[in-house]
């Protein structure tokens, strides 16, 4: 099968330096590809390298075989959609205005968002379960709640590709989850495609098909759960020791952790 | 709906406020004998007079709006990026040198648009501009013009200076119709110009990035919109002279009202600020009458106290 996103041999980052180093992947249909490294190993500069927010410096993107850079940039957005995590909330827009706003890349200019805009709006926060904020400010709402917004957001552009940038990290365990199998039946269902950064390794190996390990600006190990979530890959890039068991429901890996002080 | 119905009310205030404008003044005359022939000159002036509140009112609000959704910043406003003081510069040099006073608003509006790129270029790092970085260049041009025009007048200081004073305060006392009318093209286009962006400043005004993600050209349209409120204030002020808090207060109060999405925005904010300096200037010519007060005095006396209690009761903008 051929990939629906295609990085070749990529460098980029901010200043001088370069954050990611001669990084390549590929991102099939229907992947749940979850990114896991440290803090700082170049997982964030990818996804701004891949949704166009950086420039490239060296290497290729491809989206089904068309160069990302040459693509017109609302039509990419209607393909390809990013869930950061957080928003700014000097303007208090209304939950409902800010999920319509995930329908700019359909919109021409000037043209105001119709009947059926506002019925993709309400679908997707009824998915998140964010339809009984639908008419609070945003400045109003917990940071688990706007995360949940943003999701919705970026599901009202109708993606088939979904980045996420720890989509997780400021939510209790009951939306963590909620949250994760929400997107993984999407995934499944409706064949979106996601790529996802996480820190929590155990979320990652129960719910990804392919994880990618970063590390220092390079893929260190990328494959299935069981292959990448290993206690020598483990210590390798995270300097730390771990213990890898089993979930004892779903099978998958889980990771133990080892305090050094007792 | 909803949105119409406050579209009506303040059409109608604006009405209103226009026959106010035109009834009342130095000497009061009943609407009924403002179409006299005797008093043709006292009604042509009033019209353009309330002319140029209007578009002073919509062009000052407006450009507020664009540069505060830019900059993401609730409190910028449209002198921020250093176009009084350049125009002001300008007119007073212009003064110094003895050019009579047609030139002065050619002067004012080169002064103005000269600084905003001065400014703009100071912001400008490896192509892109940051908002923290334009808003400092543009404090930093705007105290280094002012002092310099303090230092022109005390050296220079005399009669033709007198003249500035209404300048670097404002007046919509506005004497020649061709002139207001060529200002008025760039206004009104520029107004229109930020409303094909509403959109778009939706999308900025939460965050550069974010817009990027809907398919927004930020770095751009960001272009763009700083050169249309760079033309729409550098046109106004070569008029009407610096008129402050117009561009920072009705917006401010307007989002209050209808929430900051840009497509009831602009339109709502375009009406009220109109209503708001249509006001304003009849106070300045009545309160003291005959002696005129200069229209900025009478925003900023209206308008800082408002914004404090904006700033201290809602946090939210």
């Amino acid at each position: 099968m051929s990939a629906l996103l295609e990085i070749n041999n990529l460098s980029g980052g901010y200043y001088k330096e370069d954050v990611i180093k001669g990084v390549s992947l590929d991102v099939r249909g229907g992947d749940f590809l979850v990114i896991i490294g440290p803090n700082g190993s170049g997982k964030t500069t990818l996804l701004r390298l891949a949704t166009r927010v950086l420039p490239l410096r060296k290497g290729d993107i491809f989206y089904k075989d068309e160069n990302i850079s040459a693509m017109d940039l609302k039509e990419f957005c209607r393909r390809v959609a990013f869930v950061s995590q957080d928003i700014s909330t000097g303007f208090s827009f209304t939950v409902m205005e800010l999920v319509l706003m995930g329908r700019i890349p359909h919109l021409k200019r000037l043209q105001f968002e119709s009947k059926r805009d506002i019925e993709i709006a309400t679908e997707k926060l009824s998915l998140t379960d964010c339809l009984s904020l639908k008419d609070k400010r945003i400045d109003e709402l917990s940071a688990g709640e706007r995360q949940r917004v943003i999701i919705a957001r970026a599901l009202a552009q109708e993606p088939e590709l979904l980045f996420l940038d720890e989509p997780t990290s400021h939510l209790d365990i009951g939306h963590q989850i909620q949250t994760l199998d929400l997107l993984k039946r999407l995934n499944l269902r409706n064949n979106l495609t996601i790529v996802m950064i996480l820190h929590d390794l155990n979320l990652a190996g129960a719910y990804a098909n392919r994880i990618a390990l970063f590390d220092k600006g390079v893929i260190f190990k990328e494959g299935i759960p069981e292959d990448v979530l290993t206690y020598q890959n483990i210590e390798a890039v995270y300097k730390t020791i771990v213990l890898v068991d089993k979930n004892p429901v779903t099978g998958k890996p889980n990771l133990l952790l080892v305090p050094g002080e007792k | 709906m909803y949105f119409k119905k406050r579209l009506l009310i303040l059409f109608f205030l604006l009405g209103l406020a226009i026959i106010f404008g035109l009834v009342k003044g130095a000497v009061n005359i009943p609407l009924a004998d403002l179409l006299l022939k005797n008093n043709q000159a006292i009604f042509n002036l009033r019209l353009l007079r309330i002319a140029a509140a209007i578009l002073v009112g919509s062009g000052m609000a407006v450009s507020g709006i664009a540069l505060q959704a830019i900059l993401r910043n609730p409190l910028a406003e449209p002198y921020l990026l250093g176009t009084s003081s350049g125009a002001g510069l300008a007119a007073v040099t212009a003064a110094i040198l003895g050019l009579s006073r047609l030139y002065m608003p050619l002067a004012a509006f080169l002064g103005a648009m000269a600084s905003i790129i001065l400014v703009y270029n100071l912001a400008r790092e490896r192509g892109m501009i940051a908002d923290k970085s334009l808003i400092l260049s543009g404090v930093i041009v705007s105290v280094a013009f002012s002092s310099i025009i303090v230092f022109l007048v005390s050296l220079f200081g005399n009669e033709a200076m007198h003249e500035m004073n209404w300048w670097l305060w404002g007046s919509l006392q506005v004497y020649d119709y061709k002139l207001l009318l060529l200002v008025a093209i760039p206004v009104i286009l520029g107004i229109c110009g930020i409303y094909l962006f509403a959109q778009d400043l939706n999308a900025i005004s939460i965050g550069e990035e974010d817009a990027l993600h809907l398919g927004i050209n930020t770095q751009v349209i960001k272009k763009i919109l700083i050169l249309i409120t760079a033309i729409i204030t550098a046109s106004l002020i070569c008029i009407c002279g610096i008129i402050g808090f117009v561009g920072l207060i009705v917006p401010h109060m307007m989002r209050l009202v209808v929430g900051p999405n840009h497509k009831l925005l602009i339109p709502v904010t375009c009406l009220a600020a109109s209503i708001f300096v249509v006001l304003c200037d009849l106070l300045s010519r009545t309160l003291f009458a005959p002696v005129e007060i200069p229209i900025g005095v009478i925003t900023a006396i209206i308008g800082a106290p408002v914004f404090i209690i904006l700033l201290k009761k809602g946090r939210r903008i």
